[in-house]
């Protein structure tokens, strides 16, 4: 697993989206099912991952069916970057 | 006047082929109907309810996913005189229990008599409704009857023939605990008249093609984006508002195709799609043929116009198109509207007059100002008048609630005689909102009642305050929940401030996280901010109620929020 991309998620998650930088979450966290992350962030949460790590995500790809926690949402950029 | 099955019915004969509505859903061709389908899909659900045994000026509730089923449900109560009301379904969000206890404090005071829900849902609804309930049967979307092609003598004995004009034709909720148990019931005149009248407003004619993302269990969706087109016979393009909110692109697209002339959106709306749309989603989108962009159903802000028109005026939308509108489910939909006839006025008043003296003056040069967009005048058949604590009138730019009388008013809140006395007094409507008049303009400028809207959903604060009450390490009754308006997001957020005696970094995270979960995850908003604070920091009444408005001012000073 690439704790970079790990480092920048959930960095970006903890500011942007729970309104407390600093934060650290755990790679196996869930974030969706727990409430944390809700349908607007996925949104802003997509185009983040789009830029940072230059990988085209389809249409609502980031929803609860194709991820939950940091590590999971990791492995699916990573997928990507081939 | 006519009643909702003569009008469907008369659509129906006049214009069979027409295509009544086109539903857009992901994966999925677009799938349009006509008044011909749409009549033997409903009647299928009115030899169902038959079966079934429900009766005319029955209650029907419907939990149901945005879908084909959902529309011939709908207007399978309608053929059938009974008085159908969508309730939101269960996402993956929402807690199954908290679903539950929300749908049995609607039951328990609406009273209805059916619930017509999806097949993995029914035991859900079955949980819910106990022992003794009022709802005899609970019908399952795979049990309804063939659908066949119905001929036109068929509906010679429908009961819906049956319903007086002033019967209730429908019930509207809104979410939470408390939402859900005020149902706001209007009769087929009150929708008629508000039909006639808006429509008259906004110039609707053979060429609009109206298109709407937004969810039916919600007034505006509908209202503007359901019942209007269907019983007037303006085509429909509907889409989720589970896609739109993971794609909100989705709306420009479906404009583009269909060539969409009329659409509403929450404010917060023009925030998100300006914002969180991509240039290659907007590849071929013209939105030229916008003619009326309606912000309502939250407060409407002047930047949230600005950012939408310099975002999508490179893609034809016309500054002219940016419209308000005013509107509540007990006036049936618009109560104003502004923008059609003449642009929208702004106007530009001094805030600290507004926030201290409740008066709208208008701003000079070197003082702190805000822009107020007017909702517009009154529609035809609706007065709006500002009143005093005291219900009298007050004079132009004076701060007042609103309250307003019409023909489309609410019959009354549903079994709730107490709740419909409350609100309606000498015929006037007083309607919780703040607002001023300049001459027939109508501004709205903030809530006397606590409640809190977040993305164009009400939210009630005393049920997101038991929510986090619920959280071990919180104290009870010392949680006040109120919502602060997000510049970014145009609309507000929630924020929850809670009493703790840790002030152990890690058991704060722990409590914090816990009440972000339970609050979003058992109610209708997401929670941004928990604010956990030690003993007797919230300030309380003198009865030992908590002041929402004082805590609210009390935190906003402590972050530094203006």
């Amino acid at each position: 697993m690439n704790q970079d991309i790990l480092d920048k998620l959930g960095t970006q998650i903890a500011a942007a989206i729970l309104k407390q930088p600093g934060r650290v979450l755990a790679a196996d966290q869930p974030l969706i099912t727990s409430g944390m992350v809700d349908s607007f962030s996925l949104v802003d949460l997509a185009l983040f991952v789009e830029d940072t790590f230059n990988v085209h995500l389809d249409d609502s790809e980031l929803n609860a069916e194709t991820f939950d926690t940091l590590s999971q949402l990791a492995a699916l950029i990573e997928s990507r970057l081939g | 006047m006519p009643t909702f099955s003569e009008t469907l019915l008369h659509n129906w004969r006049a214009a069979p082929d027409q295509v009544a509505l086109t539903i857009l859903l992901a994966g999925q061709p677009d799938q349009p109907l006509s008044y011909r389908q749409l009549i033997d899909g409903a009647a299928a659900w009115e030899r169902t309810l038959k079966r079934e045994g429900v009766l005319p000026g029955e209650v029907v509730i419907l939990i149901q996913q945005h879908s084909l089923e959902l529309i011939y449900a709908y207007w399978g109560c309608i053929l059938h005189g009974a008085i159908p009301s969508i309730m939101p379904f269960l996402t993956e969000k929402l807690l199954p229990e908290r679903y539950r206890s929300d749908l049995a404090s609607l039951v328990g005071i609406t009273r209805p008599e059916a619930v017509i829900t999806y097949r993995e849902f029914e035991p859900e609804v079955h949980a819910a409704l106990g022992e003794g309930s009022s709802v005899r049967t609970v019908i399952v979307s795979d049990t309804v009857e063939p659908v066949h092609a119905v001929k036109a003598d068929e509906f010679a004995a429908c009961s819906g023939l049956q319903r007086a004009i002033d019967d209730i034709v429908l019930l509207q909720h809104s979410s939470g605990t408390t939402g859900l148990q005020k149902g706001v019931a209007l009769s087929h005149q009150a929708v008629f008249n508000q039909l006639e009248n808006y429509s008259r407003t906004l110039h609707l004619d053979g060429h609009d093609i109206i298109v709407s993302w937004l969810p039916l269990y919600h007034d505006m969706g509908l209202i503007a984006g359901f019942l209007m087109p269907i019983l007037l016979r303006t085509p429909l393009v509907l889409l989720s508002p589970f896609e739109w909110v993971r794609s909100p692109a989705r709306l420009m697209q479906a404009v583009t195709k269909y060539h969409g002339t009329l659409t509403w959106l929450p404010n917060f709306a023009y925030n998100f799609c300006a914002k969180k749309i991509r240039e290659r989603d907007l590849e071929g989108v013209d939105l030229s043929t916008l003619r009326a962009i309606s912000n309502c159903s939250e407060p409407m802000r002047y930047e949230s116009h600005q950012l939408f028109y310099e975002r999508f005026a490179p893609y034809g939308l016309d500054a002219s198109a940016l419209c308000t509108c005013y509107a509540m489910a007990e006036n049936v939909f618009a109560v104003t509207q502004g923008g059609i006839d003449a642009p929208v006025v702004v106007d530009e008043i001094d805030r600290e007059a507004m926030q201290v003296e409740r008066v709208a003056r208008p701003a000079e040069q070197g003082r702190a100002s805000v822009k107020m967009l007017s909702a517009g005048p009154a529609i035809p058949g609706t007065e709006v008048r500002v009143a005093d604590e005291h219900g009298h009138t007050v004079p132009d730019r004076v701060i007042g609630e609103l309250a307003l009388r019409s023909d489309c008013m609410l019959s009354g809140y549903y079994h709730r005689e107490d709740a419909t006395h409350k609100a309606i007094k000498g015929g006037w409507y007083f309607t919780g909102d703040y607002g001023y008049k300049v001459g027939e303009q109508v501004y709205v400028a903030g809530r006397k009642k606590d409640m809190i809207i977040v993305g164009g959903k009400n939210v009630y604060p005393m049920d997101l305050e038991e929510l986090a009450m619920q959280v071990p390490g919180v104290h009870p009754g010392r949680v006040v929940a109120f919502g602060i308006f997000n510049e970014e997001a145009g609309t507000e957020d929630v924020v929850i401030v809670a009493e703790v005696d840790t002030q152990e970094p890690d058991e704060l995270n722990r409590i914090a996280d816990g009440v972000r979960a339970v609050v979003t995850r058992g109610s209708a908003v997401a929670l941004r901010h928990v604010h956990l604070v030690p003993r007797k920091w919230l300030i309380k009444t003198s009865s030992g109620k908590t002041a929402r408005g004082a805590n609210k001012e009390k935190y906003m000073k402590e972050q530094g929020i203006q």
